[in-house]
């Protein structure tokens, strides 16, 4: 644009198109109608015979297609290619929900009839026997049977692995962080968290089992006692520590050096500047990691199988004989039926059991928000 | 309490690096001493050795002698803990505990070294600390909200309140006022005034109105080249260092010619 030419522009109504601030825009209901339109066009494929999963692939890149057509020709080239981008991007993200909501609808519906069972949260499953079950699903006889072994197993043996790997991975990060000049000893210590976050859970498992077993034969004892819930307990130990050390680690790390030196320069101690300044500072995001650690061991199976074994009786006690959790409790109905032949009640009571953990794991989540929530530093006090 | 400090050739080093060398000077009771130089010339790394605090970064160490109340705090068998209790210290930025409460931060001294307090004693000390800080009034009916949800000034005083509520004999002021409005500043300035009347203060500044507006005596440091100790090139009455220097760099340093 000249200056000559732009003096030449005299008329209001032709303005010059690079200096316009307000360009063409697409009406809000268009997307929404191009998507409904879409949806429609991926019910009619599916009812003419196609796949539905081909019958939405179809569809989306129609409704791509046309909706990026729409936008180049109206609003131009770099418009249209950022609407094109946008739609693959909510694409994307909806495939990756989809799962989600697959796997919580399944186990809603199919779990809500498992925890419905009379006594699902007040008994074992002593005294359940295949003929039972299969009274059960010919429905001449109610679904008995229950969690409450796995429950009560899957807390005592989560209460004793956080017992024993708070302290150890709080110690650990408190070192890393406080007490260690960044020489060879931390830095193996940091190494070996980073293997020890990769061990498979089935490896800690076995390593808690071996461990204990060789405990048991080197006192001269049977190896069978081996198998409990402490066993078990120290496999998952195995397992949170290294998650315990990280983000106590990270949560430490951000406490401004600026309090630190507050306090020494108070005459305060070391041991209790950690003790009362940092780690209160930090408390929130250790909580809410701790719990964090705890939701996620609270799933695990394998090492659980392989170290506390498998039980149908209540068992409060983690120092003797086999005890049960919630996902070995899963597992256990669903490869080893009650009655073989007549699988159905107890699929019905592993999907309670699934519902019941991920609504535990859900709570500890929740909890873990509302940790970090409740201690954060408080922010303002105006 | 008469308290007078007296550093006999002190070196500070980081490791390898030489940061400070041969500082000699004597500080006197109740009096402000002012420490004016360029960046990184070694002013908060000398004035950090007084209470031992350069300690709390790995490597460093210090050498030579600096004796309070005829003491020198760098004899063996000193503990470095001991000496801050006796030395305060208020530094650059605020730094109110965020944990804590207003009242809970005055008495942070006593209470992360664990000593009870029975709760009168405990509103005498904060009350006596908040008024020598000049921030009794401004948060007295809110003593148990968070001290982080003061303005900036106040936080400072809070600090300083923080520092003087346990007592110590020298108080040291690592730029208290570069983070702060000049209305703020003008209160700490005042507040300096005040607690001069007590304890040895001995402050950090880059601001040459101000050391000549709160010192009784400024000590000029510099520093010859990159990677080389910062010295005392002039220690004085702060009015022979800003009208009459004795030393060339120190005239073109406080008449603006560099730095």
């Amino acid at each position: 644009m000249t200056q000559q030419q732009h003096l030449d522009q005299t008329l209001p109504e032709q303005p010059d198109p690079s200096r316009v601030l307000r360009t063409a825009s697409l009406p809000q209901w268009l997307v929404w109608a191009l998507a409904g339109a879409a949806l429609l066009l991926a019910l009619i494929l599916t009812l003419a015979g196609l796949h539905v999963a081909l019958a939405v692939v179809i569809s989306y890149l129609v409704f791509l297609a046309a909706w990026t057509a729409i936008s180049i020709t109206r609003l131009g080239r770099r418009k249209g290619i950022n609407n094109l981008w946008t739609a693959i991007v909510v694409g994307a993200f909806l495939l990756a929900l989809l799962p989600l909501i697959s796997v919580l609808f399944t186990v809603i519906t199919k779990g809500v009839q498992g925890i419905m069972i009379p006594g699902f949260f007040g008994s074992d499953m002593v005294g359940v026997t295949g003929l039972q079950d299969q009274a059960a699903a010919r429905g001449d006889a109610p679904i008995i049977g229950g969690i409450q072994h796995a429950l009560v197993g899957t807390l005592m043996i989560t209460l004793v692995a956080t017992i024993i790997s708070v302290p150890i991975g709080l110690l650990t990060s408190i070192y890393l962080v406080e007490y260690s000049s960044k020489g060879v000893f931390s830095r193996a210590i940091t190494f070996l968290v980073d293997v020890m976050t990769g061990i498979p859970s089935i490896v800690a498992g076995l390593f808690a089992a071996a461990m204990m077993m060789g405990f048991y034969q080197a006192t001269g004892q049977s190896i069978q006692k081996a198998t409990m819930g402490l066993t078990a307990a120290i496999a998952l130990s195995v397992l949170m520590i290294p998650v315990v050390v990280r983000t106590t680690e990270e949560m430490l790390r951000v406490v401004p050096n600026e309090l630190r030196e507050a306090s020494y320069a108070l005459g305060v101690r070391k041991w209790r500047t950690i003790m009362q300044v940092v780690i209160p500072t930090a408390i929130s995001g250790i909580a809410s990691g701790v719990t964090l650690a705890i939701a996620r061991v609270a799933g695990e199976t394998a090492p659980i199988l392989v170290t506390a074994g498998v039980a149908v009786q209540t068992n409060w006690n983690p120092f003797q004989n086999w005890m049960m959790t919630l996902p070995v409790f899963i597992y256990r109905q669903l490869t080893h039926p009650t009655a073989p032949s007549q699988p159905g009640p107890s699929e019905l009571r592993a999907w309670g059991a699934a519902l019941v953990l991920i609504l535990i794991v859900m709570a500890l989540n929740g909890i873990a928000r509302f940790i970090a929530w409740k201690f954060a530093p408080k922010k303002s006090g105006r | 309490m008469s308290t007078r400090i007296d550093a006999r050739n002190v070196d500070v080093y980081y490791g390898d690096f030489h940061a400070v060398e041969g500082v000699s000077l004597v500080m006197e009771p109740r009096t402000v001493t002012a420490f004016i130089g360029p960046s990184g010339c070694g002013k908060t790394t000398f004035l950090r050795t007084i209470n031992r605090m350069h300690e709390v970064i790995p490597g460093a160490y210090a050498t030579g002698e600096i004796l309070i109340n005829d003491q020198n705090i760098y004899a063996t068998g000193v503990d470095p803990v001991d000496v801050r209790t006796m030395v305060g210290m208020v530094f650059q930025r605020p730094n109110p505990f965020p944990t804590m409460s207003i009242k809970d931060n005055v008495l942070a001294g006593y209470k992360l070294n664990g000593k009870k307090l029975s709760a009168s004693q405990a509103d005498d000390i904060v009350e006596k600390a908040l008024r020598g800080a000049n921030l009794w009034t401004e948060v007295k009916d809110r003593l148990g909200l968070p001290g982080s949800g003061l303005s900036g000034g106040q936080q400072q005083r809070l600090c300083i309140a923080r520092a003087i509520a346990v007592e110590p004999d020298v108080l040291l002021m690592d730029e208290p006022c570069s983070a702060l409005d000049p209305i703020s500043t003008l209160a700490i300035e005042d507040l300096i005034h005040e607690l001069k009347e007590t304890f040895t203060i001995v402050i950090v500044t880059h601001n040459m109105q101000q050391a000549t507006r709160v010192s009784d005596k400024t000590g000029f440091f510099n520093i010859q080249g990159v990677g080389l100790p910062g010295h005392l090139v002039e220690f004085d009455t702060t009015e022979k260092i800003f009208s009459n220097p004795r030393d060339e760099a120190t005239e073109r340093y406080v008449s603006g010619q560099f730095g």
